[in-house]
This record gives C-alpha cells, sequence and structure tokens, in this order.
C-alpha cells in the first residue's frame, strides 16, 4: 500500500454503472515523512476521506478487496485514513 | 500487476541465484521451503531490476540460472502450496539460452 | 517477494472493515546488499515483526492469504522475518 494525501476531487457523469455512487479522489503519493513524490493518481474512496487527508491507498487487484468494490474495474482504492506514521530515524 | 515486483508484465523471467535466507519466524505456508535470493537478468546477463526472493521448486543452488514465475497463484502451484502468500517461485534451471541476433 | 527492514508503522483509526485487528507496516525495501531499493511502502503483518527488523514481504492479493477466511484489501504483507542471508 503507499501513503497519500488528497488533493482534490473528480466529477465523471457518464462512467461504468459499477462506479455510478463511487467518489473518485485525486491523490498524490508521498514518502513516510510527508515529502510528496511520484505522479498523481485517482482512487475510489471507500472511507469517506476528503482533500487535505492523508491516507492509505491500494493498488492492483487488490483494490477490488476494498469494502464495497467487489467487481468493480478499479485499480487504487482509498481503504484508511491516516492518523499516525510513525518512522525511526 | 499482481506479483509483479515492480510492474513489469513478464511473468516467467531468467534470475540468477545470488544468496540463500534463513528465515525462522514466518507464515506457516513457507515451513519446509527452501527461499533464495534471486537476481532478474537481461539476456546478456547483464542485472535487470531489483534482488528478489523466490521460494525454490526445483533444487537449484547458488550461481545458477534459473526460470521465475512471478504470479502468485502460478508459484504456489508449483511450490505445491496452494493459498501460500508467494508471489515468485523458481520453476526450472536454465541449461543454455540461444539468442539469435539476426532474428 | 522481497528483502525489507521495518522502518514504522502507520495508525488509521477509519478504515476498512477487514483491516481492523491488522498492524500496518511501513518497509524500506533492500537489495542483497542491505542497500535501499526503490520507496518505502506499507504492508500488513502476518508475523509478528516489529521496527528495526529484516523481513520478507509477498506482493499482490496474494498478502491476504495469512487472513483467511478474511479478506483485507491489502496489496503487500509481511510473511517473514529473516534471521540471515547470505549473498554472493
Amino acid at each position: 500500500m503507499l501513503l497519500a494525501k488528497i488533493v482534490g476531487t473528480v466529477v465523471a457523469t457518464r462512467k461504468d454503472p459499477r462506479l455510478v455512487s463511487s467518489k473518485l479522489l485525486i491523490a498524490r503519493p508521498m514518502d513516510p515523512r510527508g515529502k510528496a513524490e511520484g505522479s498523481y493518481l485517482v482512487a475510489i474512496d471507500t472511507v469517506d476521506a476528503g482533500v487535505g487527508e492523508t491516507v492509505l491507498i491500494v493498488s492492483g487487484s487488490s483494490a477490488r478487496m476494498a469494502s464495497g468494490l467487489k467487481e468493480c474495474p478499479v485499480d487504487a482504492a482509498v481503504i484508511g485514513i491516516v492518523d499516525n506514521v510513525e518512522v525511526e530515524d | 500487476m499482481a506479483g509483479s515486483p515492480d510492474g513489469r508484465i513478464a511473468l516467467v523471467i531468467i534470475a540468477k541465484v545470488v544468496g540463500t535466507v534463513v528465515s525462522t519466524q514466518k507464515h506457516r505456508t513457507f515451513e519446509g521451503a527452501k527461499l533464495l535470493l534471486v537476481q532478474p537478468v537481461n539476456i546478456d546477463d547483464t542485472p535487470r531490476g531489483v534482488t528478489l526472493l523466490a521460494v525454490d521448486g526445483v533444487g537449484a543452488g547458488v550461481d545458477e540460472r534459473v526460470l521465475i514465475v512471478l504470479e502468485g497463484r502460478a508459484a504456489g502451484e508449483a511450490i505445491g502450496r496452494k493459498g501460500a502468500p508467494v508471489d515468485a517461485a523458481i520453476i526450472g534451471i536454465v541449461d543454455e539460452v540461444d539468442v539469435h541476433e539476426h532474428l | 517477494m522481497q528483502l525489507a527492514r521495518v522502518i514504522g508503522t502507520v495508525v488509521a483509526t477509519r478504515k476498512d472493515e477487514n483491516l481492523h485487528g491488522t498492524t500496518l507496516l511501513l518497509l524500506q525495501p533492500l537489495s542483497a546488499d542491505r542497500a535501499p531499493a526503490g520507496r518505502p511502502l506499507v504492508a500488513v503483518d502476518a508475523v509478528g515483526a516489529g521496527a528495526g527488523e529484516e523481513v520478507f514481504f509477498v506482493r499482490g492479493r496474494e498478502a491476504s492469504f495469512p487472513f483467511h477466511p478474511g479478506e483485507p484489501p491489502v496489496d503487500a504483507g509481511v510473511v517473514g522475518i529473516v534471521d540471515q542471508w547470505d549473498s554472493a
């Protein structure tokens, strides 16, 4: 899984019917100390995350194991809102 | 790409066995399995990507060139351990690779 | 699988219901000579690993297998603690 910060939302009216009730978020992956790295990605929200929050994202076929996403055509899902990251020195 | 450690599509690759790993505390499906460190290589034997760990299904040893399957279900079946949390298994020892450069 | 060092933990109170009761570890993948190899990632723990330990982890949905019949939505999981490794 990767850590990311939610930086925006995506609105798509015409989309796969299995995604009709899903919220799409734009996320920027970050390193454990909070520094942004890599390119933006779009992930399906399953935990009611919002802009500015640090989240946990699962990708690949595992994303379909997230709550409510069985059979959904997705490859990234927000599965947790991060309270705290503890990093060793 | 499930099981493809760096996102490449290739599911069977050639690698060189570069080491052995000892682990006492591990998931029970690994009991008795041999874990080897393998370095994926290009056709000309130069290293390609990061070093991986693979479960040995054929009795390979250090310095040998091997075939590795990088896909969970296939890897689990190759070592006869269905439901094992593995993403890479050694499925063959390479005797020789013939490359026809002109093709 | 890949070698890694556990460099920390991640706490998330609000999360997928199938993640409840799991421990989330921060991993730094390692090459055979113990140098960092690629970006840190978050993995679910299946063996009781802790910060500072050297482990190996599996990628893909196979990471959820140790929790069977539970199905946590995870794409990486620690499945062994490494006592030692030798490399040529």
